[in-house]
């Protein structure tokens, strides 16, 4: 039996760097402090008999399952690699590499998660800071649009209401907590302040909000219609944003995914940008997948746009909605995929995952999941933070570097990444 | 006879917790294809846990799933909601009005119950 001390949970973005991991027989059998979720991460994922590489659903040697995917992707006339946000930066950066030798499009699951807000912040910019300031400093705290008590279960405890920081000494007494959504979730009922707006209205509370902290006179009736909630309460909840020291506004995907999108989030961090004519106001994004923002960061460093990066000219263009991956999908475009740690044949539209299905693609993935089933190409690779080590950025850009448990029988991510590059290369030439 | 709802496909604890058990497991199974509904709509159109609806996306999309009424509060009358999985996914258009990320949440649908 080991113990590893400060283990990393990658299962969500709060990539909590605290866990002790009990190991015996390759096997994980106690994650102390890990929540529900961590927990589960980390229990699952145990030494298994499954071949490391398959090809049309038959076992084959890796070396194969690599000459078959560098064949496949450099045949392809517009191939796209996609996913990335389970899986270190170290096998990011080599991902984003194929798709410049393929000359395909590389795009992230950020696209269908906070590509929104990822295209808000080009339009708006990031009023942004790192978890810790907001574990020392935070006192008004809004979640709009998540769920973070089901989502990011820590979230609260480590970082946004519970700690007892420099500036906020008695930890949750001194924050007010504000939740802003369509549904009464677990995370409605741990605030002070609820507000329940109408569905697919964020957009025009957000932009009450605007015009209150401008200081407008705004039609009580009208903004009782827009948003369901009385006139009298914003006015109160902008007061109070304006007499915080150190306000906070986290938001989930209830922003992104409902109509709007783009403008939702633009609206979001224009109103935390506009709040800092009074205090000090930030704003961040809750991400979901342990690594999705060290996909923006690799995707970005290395080609000067978070995701949906088309190089198929040998230069990089951004173009959301005509170079991501749900679009060159559903629209049948895409004729060869590479795909890492993700699974779009269980979450895209029915057009994206029936054009995935009739084309050749390769799965890299730790676990069984739709995707891997249908792919031409399968390699059933080792968990990143729990067999492999590298760099995972949390939801606040801060990079972490991974402690793993045990090793495991099958090659990392990486590995197979940097084979199919060498040998996408050699083809190329 | 059906009636219009809006769905919030979203996360669940369990959800999350069957992507690392295994998405061909029961636990992700059970939580990704059960629908929740306010418990007065749950009354109003007569249906019971593990009743089975079909529902209909304003495009024609359909999907049949079985029921459960909402804890408590947390559902508005009107309101569905599903934990992301398959069956929201099918009820999701290609198109991405220039986004990247398709309409995921807030889906108007009607819902009616299989005989």
């Amino acid at each position: 039996m080991t113990v590893i001390k400060d283990s990393t949970c990658t299962f969500c973005g709060c990539v909590c760097d605290d866990i002790d991991v009990t190991v015996e027989n390759n096997r994980i059998v106690e994650a102390k402090r890990a929540c529900v979720l961590g927990k589960a991460w980390f229990l699952n994922h145990h030494a298994d008999d499954r071949a490391s590489c398959l090809i049309e659903g038959s076992p084959a040697p890796v070396e194969e399952g690599v000459e078959r995917a560098a064949r496949i992707l450099t045949e392809a006339r517009y191939p796209i690699v996609y996913g990335l946000s389970d899986t270190t930066s170290e096998a990011q950066r080599v991902a984003v590499g194929i798709a410049d030798w393929i000359g395909g499009i590389v795009d992230t699951t950020t696209s269908v998660c906070h590509g929104p807000s990822g295209m808000a912040f080009q339009g708006v910019g990031e009023v942004t800071c790192s978890l810790g300031e907001i574990a020392n400093r935070g006192d008004l705290i809004i979640f709009w649009g998540g769920n973070p008590a089901e989502s990011h279960p820590r979230h609260f405890t480590k970082y946004s209401l519970m700690p007892k920081g420099l500036f906020v000494p008695n930890g949750r007494k001194d924050r007010t907590a504000v939740g802003i959504d369509v549904r009464n979730t677990k995370t409605a009922k741990a605030m002070d302040l609820f507000f329940q707006i109408k569905p697919r209205r964020d957009f025009e509370a957000l932009w009450t909000l605007r015009a209150l902290a401008k200081g407008l006179t705004l039609d009580a009736a009208q903004v009782k219609e827009d948003t369901g909630i009385e006139l009298s309460r914003w006015e109160d909840l902008m007061k109070r944003m304006k007499a915080a020291r150190f306000g906070v506004i986290l938001f989930g995907m209830g922003l992104t995914m409902t109509r709007g999108k783009h403008l939702n989030s633009e609206a979001l961090l224009s109103l935390a940008r506009d709040m800092n004519a009074f205090t000090r106001f930030v704003v961040k994004p809750m991400r979901g997948h342990g690594n999705v923002t060290g996909a923006d960061n690799v995707v970005s460093w290395t080609t000067g746009y978070p995701f949906g990066v088309n190089l198929t000219r040998g230069y990089p263009r951004f173009n959301p909605g005509e170079y991501t991956t749900a679009d060159t999908l559903a629209r049948g475009e895409a004729d060869a995929a590479l795909i890492i740690a993700s699974d779009p044949m269980a979450n895209f539209s029915q057009a994206a995952r029936e054009r995935l299905q009739s084309i050749p693609y390769i799965a890299l993935d730790p676990k069984d999941t739709p995707t891997t089933r249908a792919a031409t190409v399968t390699f059933t690779t080792a968990t990143y933070g729990i067999n492999v080590a590298g760099t995972v950025y949390r939801m606040d850009d801060v990079p972490i570097y991974l402690r793993p448990a045990f090793p495991s029988s099958h090659p990392s991510d990486f590995d197979v990444l940097s084979a199919i590059s060498r040998r996408v290369q050699e083809l190329a030439h | 006879m059906s009636d219009t709802f809006i769905l919030i496909p979203g996360r669940t604890s369990k959800q999350g917790c069957g992507v690392s058990e295994g998405k061909f497991g029961k636990g992700y199974t059970a939580e990704t294809t059960t629908l929740l509904v306010a418990p007065q709509d749950m009354t109003r159109l007569g249906l019971v846990k593990g009743d089975r609806v079909k529902v209909t996306s304003e495009t024609g999309r359909t999907i049949e799933v079985a029921v459960a009424a909402a804890i408590g509060d947390e559902l508005p009358s009107g309101m569905l909601f599903i934990a992301y999985g398959d069956l929201s996914s099918r009820l999701m258009e290609g198109d991405t009005h220039g986004s990247g990320m398709p309409t995921s949440k807030g889906i108007d649908v009607t819902m009616v119950k299989i005989a």
